[in-house]
Order: structure tokens, then C-alpha cells, then sequence
């Protein structure tokens, strides 16, 4: 079993660029960073690669880890899967085909739409759903930030999750079986090559869910192919451009909030965005304070949904804007799984199970959290409770966990720090003022003396 | 010595919206304590409904939790109207609640059978027009 330490993560720091300043530990929704020695550093496992502190760093050196076109060479056929994301970065487009086949000039001998096979997840959820009423509310598994704060966080929910496969790893197991079929090249000729909206699709690459390893041979950032693909896309005349694409409304729908959820044919559902909002809506999914008869909950880290992510280019809202724009003509949907099965092998369902991971427990065992819960509490009421973030620590609560678990210092708390120095002042104060009154007596003394022996 | 952590909650009976912030902060410590989750998910459920029932009946009261290594009660006491009818009211289904209440998705009469499905013990001692102590004890 993958234990939560062997999370891959492909948010980095720049140290070079780092200041040492507060805004990415408190903007970091699971408090897993810290300041240190002016620089600022990562609890791997707590980390969800949700990539906040990526989007908030004033001097840009919280970064994504990737590669750039090298990763294509080396591979005699190069296949791309672009997400749905990646239509609503640029202006004015009614037929993706112009972007599919511009995808074609710069470097790939084919595409394959994840939209069509989030259409084929659409149908697969859609079965879940119906033959699983125990499950209900099912949770979508497709961010795969939520997923990683979900089974750190919340274990109560880790049943519910959807155990199918993310299009992307859907998309690029059927690109490879068609560019072999199409090509009668080996696998290991073929480069699969997704198109990633954020960091965290990044690292699911290197650490897929439900899979042991993704069928994807690298991911390349959206921002960073934007400039060359805006080109190309100048350059196609009317009559270069080819039928590429393979989906409809549903599929190009998932790359926008909700759109997941309307591929379902039901109003029994709830989508959140942004990680602060779907934290609050796992918080109450725990507590069954959420009622009714919900089936399904989508869930993504980033306000918008993918269009938010933080390897974009275009504004979420105006990019959401803009999805709309372009699916409003498509078909409502085009992709179907026995279609494929026809012409490929498929299987949607999660090949390894997912399993709840402990990272925030302050002991091994019972007993001794209790104890150590019991001096965090009696640090706490010492604390300004000010959250100033001066120790490092984003909040005073999670500095005096930091104090038992032996990660800090009390002294790194600066008003603990100034009490302790006033302290210090009024002793040496007495101290002094002890010696000037000693002194003085021993002078009346000597004074005595004098005048005695006069 | 027996090693407890002892906490104490004043619930608020102006405001509804901040009903629940006592058993989200037991869940939250719970979590960090390697308590199994399912008790935690039983503990956050029966507290959760009294602190509702506290607020929606009782202009609010107190709440006092000791966590142990293998349990956990809460004692919840309030100076509000009673139950005259403590075995009709631990009936499914069975509501006081006004009309606001339950406009704001509570008064579903699942409070009481909630916490007592969640607890493993739970017993009330109540008096009309003195008030309600609710005691319950979650085993992990």
C-alpha cells in the first residue's frame, strides 16, 4: 500500500526567490507549510498539491515541477490529450478542431480528446450511481487534490469516493491501443503526452489513482505549449483544418464546475469549487448535516473548476464563459462505451484500491495524543492567539502542535519571547537595584565609621 | 491517574448558523487522537443534534466532554422548558420545532433518536420548566 509520505508532489520552492514571507502558509488550506530559517517548507504529507501557494506567492517561488517538448523526443509517435480546459483559452472559438489541429503543427502526430473519454466516465458514473445506493452521495474522484485531502482528512468519506478512473488515464489508454492499431508500432514507441490545467493533474501522472502506473508518459503544462499553439492556430488556413473532434456538450462540459455533475441526468447532485468551500462541504458530508437524497458530489480544488487551475492562462470566470460559448452547438453527447468496446479494450474501474492515510494524529497512540493534546492546549491559552505567523506557523494553534510534536520552539514564538525578555529586564532591574541599595548602605556604613573616628 | 482531556462548551442560543461549532471542534480534536473514525463520526452526529436541540429548544446551554483513551461522554444541560414526554420525544419523527426552525432543514424529529442511535449509553433527566441534562457515552 502507498502510504501518504510516498505522495508524489510537483509543487516545489524556489529558494532563490523565497522571502520568507506568511502569504503561502496562510493561504495553505491543510497547514502544511511553515517558515524556517527565512525560507519557507513543506510537510510533504500534508501536502495536496492543490497549488494555492503556487497561485498566492508575491515573488513566484512556489512552482509546478515539469518538463517541457524535450519529454516528446525519443518517441516515434507522439500522441496529445488535450483537456477541455484548454478550448476556453483562447478567443472566439466555435469549432475546437482549429486547436486539435493546430496541436498537429507543433509537434504531435495525433490528439485524443479527454472530453470524449470523460464522456465514456460520465456513462460509467452514471451505472455506479444507479447499482450502488449504498454509496450515495457518490464523490467524484476526478481532482485529484480533493481526492489526496479526502483520504488524509476525511476517512469517514473514503468509501464514497468514485472508483473510476480519471479521464485523462481513460483518455491515454485509449490513445495508445488506437496509435498502435493505426501505427502497428510497440507501446514503448508511443509517447502519450496530457495537457495539464494545474499541478496537481501533474503529479497524478507519476501517482495515479486506482492505477498502479498511468498509461500517460508526460504532462506539459497548458501555459507553457499557449504561445506555441496560438501560432500555429494563426497559421491554418480554412482548408487545413481536420475532423478531430470527438466529443460533445458532456465532455467539453467537464472542464468547467457543475459539468461533471450535468453528464449525470440528475438534479440530486452538489458541486463546489474553490479548496475552502469544498472543505466545508466534506466537513458537513462527515457530519450528515448535508440531507436530502444527494447522489453524487463534484468537488474541485480550484475556483471554477479546472478552468481555474493555476497552469492556465485565461481568467477562470471569463474561461467558463467561454466554455459555454463553445458547447453550446455541440451534440449533447458523442462518445459511448460500446462504441469503443467495439475497437478497444476498456475497463473504467479503479485497478488498486484507495485506502485512508493518518497523517494528523500528534502520537502513535491514544493515550499519548491525549497527553500531548492536553500541552497543546496549555501552551495555547500562553499564546497572543494572534496568528500573527512571526514563528513561522500559520496559526498559534498549529504552532503550539508544532512546540509538542518537537517540529518548534517555544521561544520562536516572538510575544512568548518578549515576556520572557521583559521578565528577564525587571529581574536584572532588581538586581541592580539590590546592588545600588547594598552599595549605598556599605557607603552609610564607611560614612559611620568616619565620623565615629573623628 | 487517569488520563483525560476535559472540555467546555457555552452554546450560543441567538444564533443559529454557529449551532454545531462545539462538535465540529470534539471532531477536530478526536481526529488527532487516533480515535477510530467511525466513533468520531457517532461522537460529531449525537453532539451535533444536541447542540441543534439546545439552540432550537433552549436558548442555548452548556456542554461538558471528557475524552478518555477508550470513551468518551459529554454531558449537555440546559435551563430550557423540559421534555413533558421524554418517550414520545425519543420517537422518530416526533417535532416541537416552529415553523423558523424548520425552514432551516431541523425539527425533522430525528434529534433524539439520532443521539441515542449514535451513543452507546445516553440517558435524559429532565424537568418542565427547569430544564434538561443529557448524558451520553460513546465507547471505541
Amino acid at each position: 500500500m502507498k502510504t501518504s509520505t510516498q505522495f508524489y508532489h510537483s509543487v516545489y520552492l524556489e529558494p532563490k526567490l523565497c522571502e520568507g514571507c506568511i502569504n503561502c502558509i496562510k493561504r495553505c488550506p491543510t497547514r502544511a507549510l511553515r517558515v524556517r530559517n527565512g525560507m519557507s517548507r513543506v510537510i510533504p504529507q500534508y501536502c495536496i498539491d492543490c497549488g494555492e501557494c503556487v497561485r498566492h506567492c508575491p515573488y513566484n517561488a512556489k512552482k509546478t515541477r515539469r518538463k517541457g517538448f524535450e519529454m516528446l523526443d525519443g518517441f516515434k509517435y507522439k500522441v496529445a490529450l488535450p483537456p477541455p480546459e484548454l478550448y476556453s483559452q483562447f478567443n472566439n472559438i466555435t469549432d475546437t478542431n482549429l486547436i486539435l489541429t493546430a496541436l498537429k503543427k507543433i509537434g504531435f502526430d495525433d490528439v485524443f480528446e479527454v472530453s470524449a473519454a470523460a464522456e465514456l466516465v460520465s456513462e460509467e458514473t452514471r451505472n455506479y450511481i444507479k447499482n450502488n445506493k449504498d454509496k450515495w452521495p457518490v464523490i467524484s474522484t476526478n481532482c485529484p487534490s480533493v481526492t489526496r485531502l479526502i483520504r488524509v482528512r476525511f476517512p469517514a468519506l473514503v468509501e464514497h469516493l468514485l472508483p473510476v478512473l480519471s479521464p485523462q488515464d481513460v483518455a491515454a489508454d485509449i490513445a495508445r491501443q488506437k496509435a498502435m492499431k493505426e501505427t502497428g508500432l510497440p507501446a514503448e514507441d508511443i509517447g502519450i503526452f496530457f495537457l495539464s490545467p494545474c499541478a496537481s493533474k501533474i503529479a497524478n501522472v507519476v501517482d495515479p489513482l486506482g492505477l498502479e502506473e498511468s498509461q500517460i508518459d508526460g504532462a506539459l503544462a497548458i501555459k507553457d505549449i499557449y504561445p506555441k499553439l496560438l501560432t500555429a492556430m494563426k497559421s491554418l488556413e480554412e482548408d487545413d483544418i481536420e475532423e478531430l473532434a470527438i466529443s460533445g456538450r458532456i465532455g467539453v462540459g467537464w472542464g468547467i464546475s457543475g459539468g461533471e455533475s450535468s453528464g449525470l441526468f440528475t438534479f440530486d447532485y452538489l458541486a463546489a469549487d474553490g479548496i475552502e468551500n469544498v472543505i466545508n462541504v466534506l466537513e458537513d458530508l462527515e457530519d450528515e448535516k448535508i440531507s436530502g437524497n444527494l447522489k453524487f458530489i463534484e468537488l474541485a480544488a480550484c475556483s471554477g473548476g479546472c478552468v481555474g487551475g493555476t497552469l492556465n492562462v485565461e481568467n477562470p470566470y471569463i474561461a467558463t464563459s467561454k466554455n459555454h460559448y463553445i458547447h453550446k452547438d455541440l451534440p449533447i453527447s458523442v462518445a459511448c462505451k460500446e462504441d469503443y468496446e467495439k475497437d478497444y479494450n476498456l475497463d473504467l474501474t479503479w485497478k488498486t484500491p484507495i485506502e485512508y492515510i493518518p497523517v494528523y494524529q500528534l502520537s502513535e497512540n491514544i493515550s499519548d495524543s491525549m497527553a500531548k493534546m492536553l500541552e497543546r492546549e496549555a501552551l495555547l491559552e500562553e499564546l497572543p492567539k494572534l496568528d500573527c505567523g512571526s514563528c513561522g506557523a500559520p496559526t498559534c494553534k498549529t504552532f503550539a502542535e508544532d512546540v509538542v510534536k518537537g517540529i518548534a520552539r517555544r521561544e520562536d514564538c516572538i510575544y512568548l519571547m518578549r515576556d520572557e525578555y521583559k521578565e528577564l529586564i525587571k529581574r536584572s532591574q532588581l538586581v541592580n537595584k539590590k546592588k545600588a541599595e547594598d552599595k549605598e548602605k556599605q557607603r552609610e556604613m564607611e560614612r559611620g565609621d568616619l565620623q565615629d573616628g573623628r | 491517574m487517569e488520563n483525560s482531556i476535559h472540555l467546555h462548551y457555552e452554546v450560543d442560543g441567538d444564533d443559529f448558523t454557529r449551532a454545531g461549532e462545539a462538535s465540529s471542534d470534539v471532531k477536530h480534536k478526536l481526529k488527532k487522537l487516533n480515535v477510530p473514525s467511525d466513533a468520531i463520526r457517532r461522537i460529531a452526529i449525537a453532539m451535533y443534534e444536541g447542540e441543534i436541540n439546545m439552540v432550537a429548544h433552549a436558548d442555548g446551554g452548556v456542554i461538558d466532554v471528557d475524552i478518555y483513551a477508550d470513551k468518551l461522554t459529554m454531558v449537555l444541560n440546559d435551563v430550557g422548558p423540559g421534555i413533558s414526554d421524554v418517550s414520545l420525544a425519543i420517537q422518530e419523527g416526533y417535532s416541537t420545532a416552529s415553523q423558523e426552525v424548520r425552514s432551516l432543514g431541523f425539527g425533522a424529529g430525528m434529534g433524539l433518536p439520532n443521539m441515542k442511535k449514535s451513543s452507546d449509553e445516553m440517558t435524559i433527566e429532565t424537568e418542565v420548566g427547569v430544564g434538561t441534562k443529557i448524558t451520553m457515552t460513546v465507547n471505541y
